[in-house]
């Protein structure tokens, strides 16, 4: 009997070719969006997590003004100064090591090519905090460091840049007001949630200060960076540096920090709670693309009632039982669902790979997702297409063939 | 008259059919007493709204009576459930209706094989069955030709093919010749007419044509849910 259901709902397929194929689109579409959004989020999440890993264990960073996030560099806030480094670094026994930065945005020219680039000026300290290798060349001393040589060390990003690919290091370019030596081509990290890490160029702090700026404020830093000593308690270090920072700078019971420090980890939950929004968000516009999959399929389905009523009443008239009728309609749905339901997981799987690349985000192939969406789908198919027969089916066969 | 055909086919006693219920009922059938041989050609004639198609609808187990007994070969149709009513019209009724109701953009074949499906028959023995059941209808020609592409009365016998493929013994007809013009309807009618004659079915037709009523040997008219009168030629 089921085979026999089977065979008759195959010719009834074939024979509705139109109202299949918009039945089976309606699942296509939510099972194929359900999952690329899905995927892709996840993705997003995991290459923001591979990112906060490259950036160190036990790092810390040191700003000014309350949170963290994008901000003017200096927006009216106290920048800190080299004494301030020193003073964190000799006084808290949590910190390993310790590195003023100063960046700025400055124009970069090799040759022809110009662009603007971030610029860090800091000490040698700081390629080890933030778990920088080198590609190619060498960092630079702390004798280039005292002496502000006129040297750099740059990302991957510059390099494919200016340099198109090419071998950088002994070549000059323009940084802001001076010519840098490149002597040092940092091991990319990849793109991140934070942006393209490997957009940089690193000199020393004095190079920064003295030839390349010049300005007054220039001797002020905007950041420093600290790496933790293995084990080190993290919170305890930096309520120390804290209260440090707040003696420095005279702070008042009352008054509020205006300056915050903060660790990996809680960037790292901070990023991770944004994209995890965005895969909620996002699972959230697929669920819609779902529904609205699903309310296509139900509109098919109760477009063709009357048709599919009169054809139940046909069936039951000739001799089929109610059973019969009834297997034949959810053998239909389930069929119709199942290849719409697997040409949206094999869409989503094709779309998946090409936009992980696109976007720079990792593709992993996720079976929940896809069973979810497959089985969320293929209910919505067979429940619209199920529930009018179920209707049509209980009724007499009389009243099924007059039905209008 | 050989003594099986005084086993009566069909009895019904005191057949009610209401419609309905508390104030708005209608009583379409007040009260039937009737009895068919097998092998009769009857007519059932009277105006609109008399009961005649729901006699034939309760008769053809499409529809449920609301009381009185009806006996199918001895069988009380009225205890049967909806499976047992269609197992009943599966191998031992045969329906035609005035407007065809035949599957839309199915071939004829496929649609005179319908039943056969359900009955389980292998595809070759459908498609034989088939396919002598449109011969014997006059349409070996049709067979791929779907509902839209036949007129009215090819359409009427292709539903007259797909009545008679299971070899029912009982064959009932709903106004077969409603949507059909005169000639047609005379074409109609000797199909059924020679399908009496020649293979014994017993034919049960609704109709108000006085045409169609006289290719019948008895004719019952109905009046307000009661037999008026109850006419046989011999």
């Amino acid at each position: 009997m089921i085979w026999n259901a089977f065979a008759i709902a195959v010719r009834e397929i074939a024979r509705n070719l139109t109202r299949a194929f918009l039945t089976v689109l309606g699942v296509f579409i939510g099972v194929a969006a359900i999952i690329t959004m899905v995927t892709l989020g996840q993705g997003a999440t995991v290459a923001v997590k591979a990112q906060i890993s490259n950036l160190g264990s036990n790092l810390m960073l040191l700003r000014p003004g309350s949170g963290f996030g994008f901000r003017p560099a200096s927006g009216g806030v106290a920048n800190f100064s080299e004494r301030d480094a020193e003073i964190i670094g000799e006084q808290i026994a949590g910190v390993a090591a310790i590195a003023p930065v100063r960046s700025a945005a400055l124009s970069t020219i090799y040759l022809r090519t110009a662009r603007t680039t971030p610029v860090i000026g800091t000490t040698p300290i700081y390629f080890d905090i933030n778990k920088w290798v080198l590609a190619e060349g060498r960092f630079f001393t702390n004798a280039d460091l005292r002496s502000g040589g006129a040297v750099c060390v740059i990302g991957e990003t510059v390099r494919r840049e200016l340099f198109e690919g090419g071998n950088p290091i002994g070549a000059k370019i323009r940084i802001g007001k001076a010519s840098c030596e490149v002597i040092g081509l940092l091991k990319g990290k990849g793109q991140a949630g934070m942006g393209d890490q490997d957009d940089t160029i690193i000199v020393p702090l004095a190079t920064l200060q003295r030839r390349l700026v010049g300005k007054a404020s220039s001797h002020d830093i905007t950041q420093i960076v600290i790496s933790g000593k293995d084990g080190m308690n993290g919170d305890a270090v930096i309520a120390e540096i804290t209260l440090l920072m707040r003696q420095r700078r005279n702070l008042q019971g009352n008054q509020d920090s205006n300056f915050s420090v903060f660790d990996t980890r809680q960037i790292a939950e901070a990023l991770g709670s944004t994209t995890q929004l965005m895969t909620t968000l996002l699972a959230a516009v697929a669920g819609v693309s779902l529904l609205v999959g699903g309310i296509g399929i139900m509109n098919i389905m109760l477009v063709s009632v009357t048709e599919r009523t009169r054809e139940i009443g046909i069936r039951l008239a000739i001799g089929a039982l109610g059973s019969e009728v009834l297997l034949q309609f959810l053998v239909e749905a389930v069929t119709l669902s199942c290849i719409g339901g697997i040409l949206g997981i094999l869409l989503a799987l094709g779309l998946c790979v090409g936009l992980a690349q696109l976007i720079h985000v990792p593709f992993n192939f996720n079976l929940q997702i896809n069973v979810i969406a497959f089985f969320f789908s293929a209910a919505v198919g067979i429940l619209f297409g199920y529930a009018p027969a179920r209707r049509a089916a209980r009724l007499n066969p009389i009243d099924a063939l007059r039905h209008e | 008259m050989s003594a099986p055909e005084s086993i009566p086919l069909i009895e019904l006693r005191g057949l009610t059919k209401t419609y309905g219920a508390g104030e708005g009922a209608f009583q379409a059938l007040k009260g039937i007493d009737l009895t068919i041989l097998p092998g009769e050609f009857v007519a059932i004639i009277g105006p609109s709204g008399s009961g005649k198609s729901t006699l034939m609808n309760v008769l053809g187990c499409l529809d449920v009576p609301t009381t009185g007994t009806y006996h199918y070969q001895g069988i009380a149709v009225e205890a049967l459930d909806n499976d047992q009513r269609s197992l009943l019209r599966r191998y031992a009724l045969g329906f035609v209706f005035q407007g065809f109701n035949l599957l839309a953009r199915t071939s004829a074949l496929d649609n005179v094989e319908l039943p056969l499906l359900y009955r389980g028959l292998p595809r070759k023995e459908r498609r034989a069955k088939a396919l002598a059941a449109l011969t014997s209808v006059g349409l070996p020609a049709k067979l791929r030709s779907t509902p839209g592409e036949l007129s009215g009365g090819q359409q009427q016998r292709v539903a007259i093919a797909r009545a008679i493929v299971t070899e029912p013994s009982t064959l009932f007809a709903d106004e077969p010749t409603g949507n059909l013009d005169s000639v047609t309807t005379r074409d109609v009618m000797t199909l059924l007419t020679r399908l009496n004659v020649d293979r014994g079915l017993t034919v049960l037709v609704v109709t108000h044509n006085d045409e169609v009523a006289a290719c019948a040997n008895r004719t019952v008219l109905i009046k307000d849910g009661l037999i008026e009168s109850d006419v046989s030629r011999a």
